[in-house]
């Protein structure tokens, strides 16, 4: 079935909703406004307002009554409007929510969904475009999601909600209009698992989220220059597939890895060091990243498309990488 | 005192127990102050010495379906709901047996059992938790309550405003019990506050706000009936004020260079112990022989609780990692 991936994430929450009394929704603009990115459209007429809960702009304490009520026996969707809001919940995410369990010595668990949109591309300036997701797989406690297909954005959401501590899933804005394929058949997904999204044998792409369509779009061009990639959808960035991105450079042999987020500690940091510590020896050229430029994003449209990994420099990097090793 | 009970009215047996509550608080703490010393406590070690009275005051108003939320100066609070001295002190030794298996210390006791949702240690982050269980017992149609305590310190952090906005507007059960001792760690609450009258913050949010003498144990307790009793009710948050001092530094690193001899001394005159006694035995309910007695078994029972904490065992280090996530069998 088509859908776009907004509709996905509405199905979803819809579905969340009807199956489990102990699930509210809230954030804000979620319910009279239906969402600033139209996700819960149609939800509080559906639900009602105890269900669909419109919050003040308090991002630190409906996230923490977020956590409060997850305590107390429900399980919470808390939506974050955007990842740049979220800096105002910090408090509550990683001391609380994160550090809850392990502090109370294995007592109490935080079932709570936290979801949020991420990243740049819509011309909204520097206060709007962060990629932060990466700064939350720092934490341990935590589960960290990036649905980058229409199919994860629709089932993911389920899976978070039967976790029982504290998932956080990150929206690329630019996805919510795209459309996708929904396959009811494989409902169920593995959130401790990456997925291979396309196979080859040159080279491993590694990427996620709002990338992800940028990344698969290149190895697509490198093909027409007889280029063959792997492109690795990591989905999970907490925990981190570590084995599936070491069978592939096993394979490959080299690694590029593309992130949204500037390029000083990056994820991608991260997913280089895995592959240096697990797959040195395999492989034929050095790890490479495609991260933003450390540039807070500009709005001026040209600006903010060099600032961005593009599906051109992801190109180039791939040439550069198999010219140095070839 | 326990041949004399028989014959003593309700009224008095409760007054000695609230007398019983302090005194357990005063010399628990005096202990750990003392393991302390000795390197048996280690980090950081906040004490309630001095503030005794609202713990014990507010907690007799809770029933055992009821929230608790505390914060980092939170063991009087743990032992009034019911936490034995000896499962607080294995805590603070960072002992498996302790209530949060050594994960937690001093700052951070949990007990699921008793609905002591913890100590937190992040000044004002505890209040949207407390918002947010009162909340899941709105939605759930419990008749329980949850008490959120918290500093002078915690009313100049944003969360603070926006908690008491969040719980006015949707009406939730939720008492706030703001421990008023003056300072937020060494900063008089004249140095940090433009509005130094707590309990009339709450106007602003239009909740009702109440300060009351958090030195007086009856009058903590008589306050925080009536507030839970409305809040109960279904009348929306109440804040309560309570006006007290820590007669101890902030933490075992101060050097309270912020405060003189002078004020800590005159303020010692308000002892919520030695002031409740004295009342006590003026209305002839405790007399010397029964303090004594009392002194001695509370005596006991601490030397119980550092012998349980000597005696436990520490967490093995295999298990460093455990209970970072629910194990998946619980999934």
């Amino acid at each position: 079935m088509k859908m776009t991936y907004r509709e996905a994430v509405r199905a979803a929450l819809r579905e969340s909703l009807a199956n489990d009394s102990r699930v509210f929704l809230m954030g804000e603009d979620v319910g009279r406004y239906g969402g600033a990115y139209a996700c819960s459209r149609g939800l509080l007429e559906e639900f009602g307002p105890e269900r669909v809960r419109d919050t003040p702009l308090s991002e630190s304490t409906f996230v923490g009554a977020g956590i409060g009520a997850a305590l107390g026996g429900m399980r919470p969707i808390v939506e974050v409007m955007t990842v740049n809001f979220s800096l105002l919940a910090l408090d509550q995410i990683v001391n609380n929510a994160a550090l809850l369990r392990h502090m109370s010595g294995g007592q109490f668990s935080v079932p709570l969904v936290v979801r949020m949109a991420t990243g740049a591309g819509r011309r909204v300036a520097a206060q709007h475009s962060h990629s932060l997701e990466g700064w939350y797989a720092h934490i341990p406690g935590i589960t960290v999601l990036v649905p980058a297909t229409v199919h994860d954005a629709r089932y993911m959401l389920g899976c978070a909600l039967r976790e029982p501590d504290p998932v956080f899933i990150f929206e690329h804005f630019m996805l919510y209009t795209g459309e996708g394929e929904v396959n009811e058949n494989l409902g169920s997904i593995d959130i401790r698992k990456a997925v291979i999204r396309r196979e080859g044998k040159d080279v491993t792409l590694i990427s996620s989220g709002g990338s992800l369509g940028k990344t698969v779009h290149a190895a697509e061009v490198l093909e027409l220059e007889g280029i063959d990639t792997e492109v690795i959808d990591l989905r999970v960035l907490r925990p981190l597939d570590t084995p599936t991105i070491l069978a592939s450079v096993a394979k490959t042999h080299r690694a590029v890895i593309v992130d949204e987020a500037w390029y000083t500690g990056s994820f991608a940091a991260e997913v280089s060091a895995r592959i240096m510590e697990g797959a040195f020896y395999e492989l034929d050229a050095p790890v490479m990243r495609v991260c933003s430029a450390e540039v807070p994003i500009p709005y001026a449209m040209h600006l903010e498309d060099a600032a961005l990994p593009q599906t051109d420099t992801i190109v180039n990097a791939v040439k550069k990488l198999i010219g140095v090793s070839l | 005192m326990s041949s004399s009970i028989e014959s003593t009215p309700p009224k008095a047996i409760h007054d000695l127990t609230l007398f019983r509550q302090m005194l357990l608080i005063r010399r628990f703490e005096e202990k750990c102050a003392e393991q302390y010393t000795v390197g048996k406590i280690q980090g950081f070690l906040h004490l309630y010495i001095g503030e005794e009275a609202i713990a014990v005051g507010a907690m007799q108003a809770l029933t055992q379906e009821d929230n608790i939320v505390a914060t980092y100066r939170e063991h009087g609070h743990a032992l009034v709901r019911g936490m034995s001295p000896g499962v607080a002190m294995a805590e603070m030794y960072g002992k498996a047996n302790g209530c949060s298996r050594g994960r937690g210390g001093s700052m951070h006791l949990f007990d699921a059992k008793l609905r002591f949702f913890g100590g937190y240690a992040i000044v004002g982050g505890n209040l949207p938790l407390a918002v947010g269980l009162a909340l899941a017992d709105q939605l759930q149609k419990r008749s329980a309550i949850t008490a959120c305590f918290f500093g002078d310190g915690a009313v100049a952090e944003g969360e603070f405003h926006e908690s008491l906005n969040l719980a006015a507007l949707w009406k939730l059960p939720v008492l706030f019990l703001c421990e008023n001792n003056l300072y937020a760690m060494g900063t008089h609450i004249a140095r940090h506050q433009a509005q130094i009258d707590i309990a009339h913050k709450a106007d602003a949010y239009g909740l009702p706000g109440e300060a009351v003498d958090g030195m007086d144990v009856r009058a903590v307790e008589s306050a925080v009936r009536r507030a839970t009793e409305s809040v109960r009710a279904g009348a929306g948050p109440r804040l309560l004020e309570l006006r007290t001092y820590r007669f101890r530094a902030h933490s075992m690193y101060d050097a309270e260079l912020y405060r003189s001899k002078d004020e800590v001394e005159k303020w010692k005159e308000r002892d919520p112990i030695t002031s409740f006694a004295a009342k006590l035995q003026s209305e002839g309910l405790l007399t010397e022989a029964d303090r004594s007695s009392l002194e001695q078994e509370i005596a006991a029972e601490i030397a119980a609780a550092v012998a349980f904490a000597e005696a436990g065992a520490w967490e093995p280090v295999d298990d460093l990692l455990k209970d970072v996530h629910t194990p998946s069998v619980i999934r």
